[in-house]
C-alpha cells in the first residue's frame, strides 16, 4: 500500500532497509547465539544519523517525528527485531529528556545521544512493579542538593550496556502516583550496579537486566521536570514510544512473511512449488493482510501524534495491541509455512517467532492494552 | 549519427529494448511507416525502436540482438589511415619479471607471439627490463623470441611505473613494433595502460582470444565484459603499436625449442629516463598457508551448504590431496566461515582453473561470474534445482558431508598409485 | 588537501543475464550503480578528508542520468560534484575517457590526491587511472591497499601485489587506484540523503573543460569495437544422484586425467 510519504521519509525507509540489508541480515544469527551487545551495528545506525529521528536538530538530531521513527524501526526489524529494539529502547530512554529535560540536561545528553555515542534505558519495572507500575518501591529520598537511590528495577531492555538511564522511583510514598518522579542517572555512578543479565528466549542480541541501587548519590539537577512528575513523564513517553513498539512487531512481521514468501517459492512437493497450492496461497494472503492492516493504525497513530493531537492513548494501544498480535500469528504461520526446516535454528525463521513474544509483553501487556482502550471506549460513550 | 534503427527494418519486436544494459530504447508508434518485416513474414507490431542518444553509450550490445539487422553502429574511423602505419613492423612481448624470476604468463603470450607472427610474416622480440638476467635470455629465445630487447641498471632491479613505462615508451618509439603484448599482471595492467595513454596506442585488456584479420592484417583483440555475459572484439586500426594485455593461463604455453637461435639487443638511456618519483621502500611477500587462488590449476570452493566454519576442515582436506586451493562464496565469506581473501566472486576474485569443485553451491549469477571460465566444474549440492547444475560438467546431487569425505578418499587412493 | 575522486555509473552486471533461447542479454530494469570499486576510491577519499581537512570532489564522465551517481556520493559526505557530460563523449574508449578527465582536472587544478576505483565493472580494463595519470604526467600508484600515512607532502603506502605487497612512498600530488581490501565504504547518511537531494552538481561539457574535439568520443578513441557477441553458454553436463560411493566411482574415473596431470 502506498502511505503517500515524504521523499524524506522515503530517505529513511531505505536507508534503514540497505541498514538491515547490508549489515544486520548478514549477522542476525551471530547475535542471537551470542547475546553480545550488536555495539558495531548502532555505529553503523548512528552514522546513517538514524538516532536523530528522535532529537531535535539544535541539539545533533533531525527532528522529533514519532512516524519517521516507526519507519526506521520497522525496517530493522525486518531483518532482526533484536537489534532493532537496541535502536528503539534507546529512543524510550531519550523521549523523556526531549520531553521534560530543562536546557542543561538537553545539551548534556542529547547530542551524544544524537551521535549513538552514547545509548539510553528508561527504567520503571520492578520485581513486583510490572503491569501495575504504580506499585514501585524504588526510592530516591532528597538529601540536601542530592538524592538517595535505593531499590531494584528488572527487565530494563538496553540495560547494562546503555550509559544513560531514565529512572522513576517514589520520592513521596504518601501521595500514590503523585509521589513517583523521574531521573537521570548515567553508568558508572557509584552506589548504582547492574545485576544478573537475563537469558531470553527471544530479542536476545539486545540486553535485558537488572539496575541495582544502594545508597546511589545523585545531585538534584537530575530530576527530571518536578518532584511528583514521573507518572507523568512516564505516561507522555509512552505515547510517543508506543508506536515504535508496535514499528517492531510490524518489521517482525514483514520480515516473516517474506522469508515465507520465498520459500514457498523454492519449495517443491509433489511435483510442484507449494506456493501453487491454495492452502498456502490463502495463509500468505491472510498475513499480508493482517500485516497491512497493522501498518495502516501503526502509521495512523504515529501521525496522530507527530500532529501534537493530545489525546492517543487509545489508538496507540490499539495499534501495539494489533501490531504484536499480528506478528506472533504471521511468525507462527511463517515458521508452518517452513515446515520441518522451519522449526531448525539453522533457519531464520524459528527466531521470528522468538523475537514477535516480546511484542505481546513489553511496553505494556497486550491485556493492559486491552483495558486501555475499553476504558477509552466506556469514556468517550459516557459523555 | 553513430548509431541509428533503420525504421524499415525495424518490426518493433522490442529484442534490442531487453538487452540494452543503460535502458537507452524505448518504443514508438511507427505512425504508418511500413515495415520490411511484413515482407519477410513478419509481424510489424506498429512500433519502433528509438535510441536516446543521452543515455547510450554505444557499446553495441543491441546490434546483435536483433534479428533484422536494423541496427546500424557505425564504428569506423573517418579519418584517413595513418600512412606512417607501415613503418611499424614486428609482434612484441613485454616479459615480466619478479625478483629475476620470469613469470609464466611471459611465455604464454611468447608462444601466442609466434602463432601471430606467423601469420604477418614479421618477428617477435620480447622486451625485459631489470638487473642481471643474462642466464634468462636462452629460455625466451626457446619459447618463440627472435629478438629480446633488453635494458638493464641497478636501478630498475624491481619494477616501478614510471621508469618500465618510460623505458617502453622510448623503445616503442625507436623501434616501432605493430603489435604490444603483456601479461594481465599488477604489474602490466598499470604499466601498459600508462605507455598506451603516452604513446596514444589503443589497448584492449583481459583479452581472452587474439587474432589477424587477414585482410587488414590488423591484431583481432576478443575479450568478455559485463561481468563476461557479453564478449566483444576490438582493433586498433589506425594508431600503433596495437596493445593488448592477457590473462595467466588463458593462452597454452608451446614447449620450448632448444634449437632456436636469437638476438640481443642491448639498450641503455640516461638515468634520468630510470628515475621515479614514487619509491619502493620494502617488498612484503605473504606466504599463504593454503595454495594462491589465481594460480590453483584445481580449486575446491564451499558455499552457504557448508553450514559452518568447521565444516570447511572437510574441503581443506580434499583440497590437500588434491593439491588444490581452497575458494568460498560471498556467502561463506559473509558468514565468517572463510576470510575474503578466498572469496570467487563478482565482488571477489575471478578464477579460470583446469577444475573448480563447487561444495554447497548454489550458482548465483554473481558467484558464476568469478568462476564460469574453468574448465570443469563439478557441482555438489543437494538441491537439484541449484543454479549451479545449468553450468557444470557434471554434477552430483547429494549430501556434500557424505560426498566430499568419500571423493577424498578416492582421490587419495588414484593419486598414491 | 584536495581530493578529488573519479566514479563510473555501470548497470548493475548483476543483474544483466543471457537469454538461453535468444542468446542475448537480458536487462530487466537494470539498476545504474557506482561502479563497486568507485565506492572503496570515495571512502578513502572520505578518510583523507576526515583525518587532513580539506575537500572531496567527485568527478564522472557520462550521459546525464550519471548524476545519480554523483548525489549518491554526495550522499556519503562528499563536498562537490562535477558531471561531464556531452554528446560528443560518447563513444569514448579509454584513451579518450581519460583524456577528458584529466582535462577536467586541470580545470580544477588544485589537487593533492587523484583515487580512482581498480577497475569499472562494465569495462574491467583498468585503464583510465593510470591513463589519467600519464595524461597528467603524475606519479601513480595502482592497487593500493592502504594508505599507511602522508608526511610533509610525501605518502608512503601498501600496494597489493599477487604474493604479498610492496611498500611505495611518493611524493604529492599522485593519482592513486584502490582496491577492495582498503576499507569498507560507509552507508549514506540520512543528513547527506537530503543534502545530496538539494545539491547543485556542476556541469561542464567539451568546451567548458577545453578539451580537444579529436581527442574525445569517437574521435578521440584508438580502440573500435567491431562486434559483440554473446559466449556460448556453458551447457549443462551429466548429473549424478544416488549411492554415494558408486557416485564417487564414476566422478573421479571421469576426472582422472585432469587431477593426474
Amino acid at each position: 500500500m502506498d502511505y503517500l510519504l515524504s521523499d524524506e521519509q522515503k530517505m529513511i525507509k531505505e536507508l534503514a532497509h540497505k541498514i538491515a540489508e547490508e549489515k544486520i541480515r548478514p549477522v542476525a544469527a551471530k547475535y542471537d547465539r551470542s547475546e553480545e551487545y550488536p555495539w558495531d551495528i548502532i555505529k553503523i545506525i548512528a552514522e546513517a544519523d538514524l538516532f536523530g529521528l528522535f532529537i531535535p536538530e539544535e541539539y545533533g538530531g533531525l527532528s522529533v517525528n514519532v512516524l519517521n521513527l516507526c519507519l526506521a524501526t520497522e525496517e530493522l526489524s525486518r531483518a532482526c527485531g533484536g537489534i532493532a529494539v537496541c535502536y528503539a529502547a534507546s529512543a524510550l530512554g531519550t523521549f523523556p529528556i526531549v520531553l521534560f529535560g530543562n536546557e542543561e540536561q538537553k545539551k548534556k545528553y542529547l547530542p551524544d545521544l544524537a551521535k549513538g555515542k552514547k545509548v539510553a534505558a528508561f527504567a520503571i519495572t520492578e520485581p513486583e512493579a510490572g503491569s501495575d507500575a504504580s506499585a514501585i518501591k524504588t526510592t530516591a529520598k532528597k538529601e540536601g542538593d542530592y538524592y538517595i537511590l535505593n531499590g531494584l528495577k528488572h527487565f530494563i531492555t538496553n540495560g547494562g550496556d546503555a550509559q544513560v538511564y531514565i529512572l522513576i522511583a517514589m520520592t513521596d510514598k504518601t501521595k500514590g502516583a503523585r509521589g513517583a518522579s523521574a531521573f537521570i542517572i548515567e553508568k558508572g555512578t557509584p552506589g548504582f550496579t547492574f545485576g544478573k543479565k537475563e537469558d531470553k528466549f527471544g530479542i536476545r542480541a539486545s540486553s535485558t537486566c537488572e539496575l541495582i541501587f544502594t545508597d546511589c548519590k545523585i545531585p538534584k539537577e537530575n530530576l527530571l521536570s518536578k518532584e511528583g512528575m514521573g507518572f507523568i513523564v512516564t505516561m507522555k513517553t509512552f505515547d510517543m514510544s508506543r508506536p515504535g513498539v508496535a514499528a517492531q512487531a510490524l518489521g517482525i512481521a514483514q520480515g516473516a512473511l517474506e522469508l515465507a514468501v520465498k520459500y514457498a517459492k523454492e519449495r517443491n512437493q509433489f511435483g510442484k512449488s507449494i506456493s501453487s497450492f491454495q492452502g498456502i496461497q490463502w495463509m500468505l494472503a491472510d498475513m499480508a493482510t493482517e500485516i497491512e492492516a497493522a501498518r495502516a493504525l501503526v502509521y495512523s497513530t504515529a501521525r496522530m501524534v507527530d500532529a501534537g493531537i493530545k489525546d492517543v492513548a487509545k489508538e496507540s494501544a490499539m495499534a501495539k495491541m494489533f501490531a504484536s498480535d499480528v506478528a506472533m500469528k504471521v511468525a507462527v504461520d511463517s515458521l508452518q509455512i517452513f515446515g520441518g526446516y522451519g522449526y531448525m535454528r539453522d533457519y531464520p525463521i524459528e527466531k521470528y517467532v522468538r523475537d514477535a513474544k516480546i511484542t505481546q509483553i513489553y511496553e505494556g501487556t497486550n491485556q493492559i492494552q486491552r483495558n486501555i482502550i475499553a476504558l477509552q471506549l466506556i469514556k468517550e460513550m459516557a459523555k | 549519427m553513430p548509431i541509428q534503427i533503420i525504421v524499415e527494418k525495424c518490426t518493433g519486436c522490442t529484442l534490442c529494448v531487453k538487452v540494452c544494459p543503460f535502458d537507452a530504447i524505448r518504443m514508438v508508434d511507427k505512425k504508418g511507416l511500413t515495415c520490411s518485416g511484413k515482407q519477410a513474414g513478419l509481424t510489424c507490431s506498429g512500433r519502433q525502436a528509438v535510441i536516446d542518444l543521452n543515455k547510450c553509450t554505444l557499446c553495441g550490445a543491441c546490434v546483435p540482438a536483433c534479428k533484422l539487422k536494423a541496427v546500424v553502429l557505425e564504428k569506423e574511423d573517418k579519418s584517413a589511415p595513418n600512412p606512417s602505419l607501415k613503418d611499424y613492423k614486428g609482434i612484441w612481448v613485454f616479459i615480466e619479471q619478479k625478483n629475476g624470476k620470469i613469470q609464466s604468463v611471459s611465455y604464454e603470450l611468447l608462444s601466442k607471439a609466434k602463432e601471430l607472427a606467423k601469420k604477418l610474416s614479421c618477428a617477435v622480440s620480447g622486451v625485459l627490463i631489470g638487473n642481471d638476467l643474462d642466464e634468462h635470455l636462452d629460455e625466451l629465445i626457446w619459447h618463440g623470441a627472435d629478438n629480446i630487447y633488453l635494458v638493464e641498471a641497478p636501478q630498475i632491479t624491481n619494477f616501478q611505473d614510471e621508469p618500465y613505462a618510460n623505458i617502453l615508451i622510448k623503445l616503442i618509439q625507436k623501434y616501432k613494433p605493430e603489435i604490444l603484448l603483456c601479461g594481465a599482471t599488477a604489474i602490466g595492467r598499470s604499466l601498459i595502460s600508462r605507455v598506451a595513454i603516452t604513446v596514444k596506442a589503443g589497448l584492449t585488456a583481459d583479452c581472452t582470444e587474439l587474432d589477424i584479420d587477414p585482410g587488414r592484417k590488423i591484431l583481432l583483440q576478443t575479450r568478455p565484459a559485463f561481468g563476461g555475459n557479453i564478449m566483444a572484439t576490438i582493433i586498433s586500426p589506425n594508431y600503433r603499436p596495437q596493445m593488448a594485455t592477457v590473462r595467466h593461463k588463458v593462452m597454452p604455453i608451446m614447449p620450448p625449442d632448444k634449437n632456436r637461435k636469437g638476438k640481443i639487443i642491448r639498450e641503455s638511456f640516461n638515468s634520468s629516463v630510470y628515475a621515479s618519483r614514487a619509491k619502493l621502500l620494502d617488498i612484503v611477500e605473504e606466504i599463504e598457508t593454503l595454495v594462491n587462488l589465481s594460480e590453483a590449476d584445481i580449486i575446491v570452493s564451499g558455499g552457504r551448504g557448508m553450514n559452518g566454519a568447521k565444516n570447511f576442515k572437510l574441503l581443506e582436506e580434499l583440497a590437500h590431496v588434491l593439491g588444490a586451493a581452497v575458494g568460498a562464496s560471498r556467502a561463506a565469506v559473509d558468514s565468517d566461515w572463510m576470510p575474503y581473501s578466498h572469496q570467487v566472486g563478482q565482488t571477489g576474485r575471478t578464477v579460470a582453473p583446469k577444475l573448480y569443485i563447487a561444495c554447497g553451491i548454489s550458482g548465483q549469477i554473481q558467484h558464476l561470474v568469478g568462476m564460469q571460465s574453468s574448465k570443469i566444474i563439478l557441482a555438489i549440492n543437494k538441491d537439484p534445482d541449484a543454479p549451479i547444475f545449468k553450468v557444470a560438467t557434471y554434477g552430483i546431487v547429494g549430501d556434500i558431508f557424505e560426498i566430499i569425505p568419500a571423493l577424498t578418499k578416492k582421490f587419495k587412493e588414484i593419486l598414491k598409485k | 588537501m584536495n581530493i578529488i575522486i573519479c566514479i563510473k555509473q555501470v548497470p548493475e552486471t548483476t543483474e544483466v543475464r543471457i537469454n538461453p533461447e535468444t542468446n542475448t542479454l537480458i536487462r530487466e530494469g537494470v539498476k545504474s550503480i557506482i561502479n563497486p570499486f568507485d565506492m572503496y576510491a570515495i571512502e578513502e577519499g572520505m578518510r583523507l578528508k576526515e583525518k587532513f581537512g580539506g575537500k572531496t570532489t567527485v568527478i564522472t564522465m557520462g550521459p546525464p542520468q550519471a548524476e545519480a551517481a554523483l548525489r549518491e556520493a554526495i550522499s556519503m559526505g562528499i563536498d562537490e560534484a562535477i558531471l561531464l557530460s556531452d554528446r560528443a563523449f560518447a563513444g569514448s574508449d579509454t584513451w579518450a575517457t581519460s583524456y577528458t578527465l584529466s582535462c577536467a582536472i586541470k580545470k580544477i587544478s588544485q589537487f593533492d590526491v587523484i583515487i580512482c576505483g581498480k577497475q569499472a565493472s562494465d569495462g574491467d580494463t583498468a585503464q583510465v587511472g593510470p591513463g589519467i595519470a600519464a595524461h597528467l604526467d603524475l606519479p601513480q600508484v595502482t592497487y593500493v591497499k592502504k594508505i599507511e600515512e602522508i608526511t610533509d607532502k610525501k605518502m608512503r603506502l601498501e600496494r597489493l601485489m599477487e604474493e604479498g605487497f610492496e611498500i611505495i612512498e611518493t611524493p604529492l600530488p599522485v593519482l592513486l587506484t584502490v582496491v577492495k581490501e582498503i576499507n569498507e565504504p560507509r552507508l549514506p547518511s540520512l543528513k547527506g540523503m537530503i543534502r545530496a537531494k538539494q545539491a547543485k552538481i556542476i556541469a561542464w561539457d567539451a568546451s567548458d573543460i577545453q578539451a580537444e574535439p579529436s581527442s574525445i568520443g569517437l574521435n578521440g578513441s584508438p580502440t573500435q569495437v567491431v562486434k559483440i557477441f554473446t559466449p556460448a553458454p556453458r551447457k549443462s553436463g551429466q548429473i549424478f544422484q544416488g549411492d554415494t560411493q558408486g557416485v564417487v566411482e564414476k566422478i573421479a574415473e571421469l576426472l582422472k586425467k585432469d587431477i593426474l596431470s
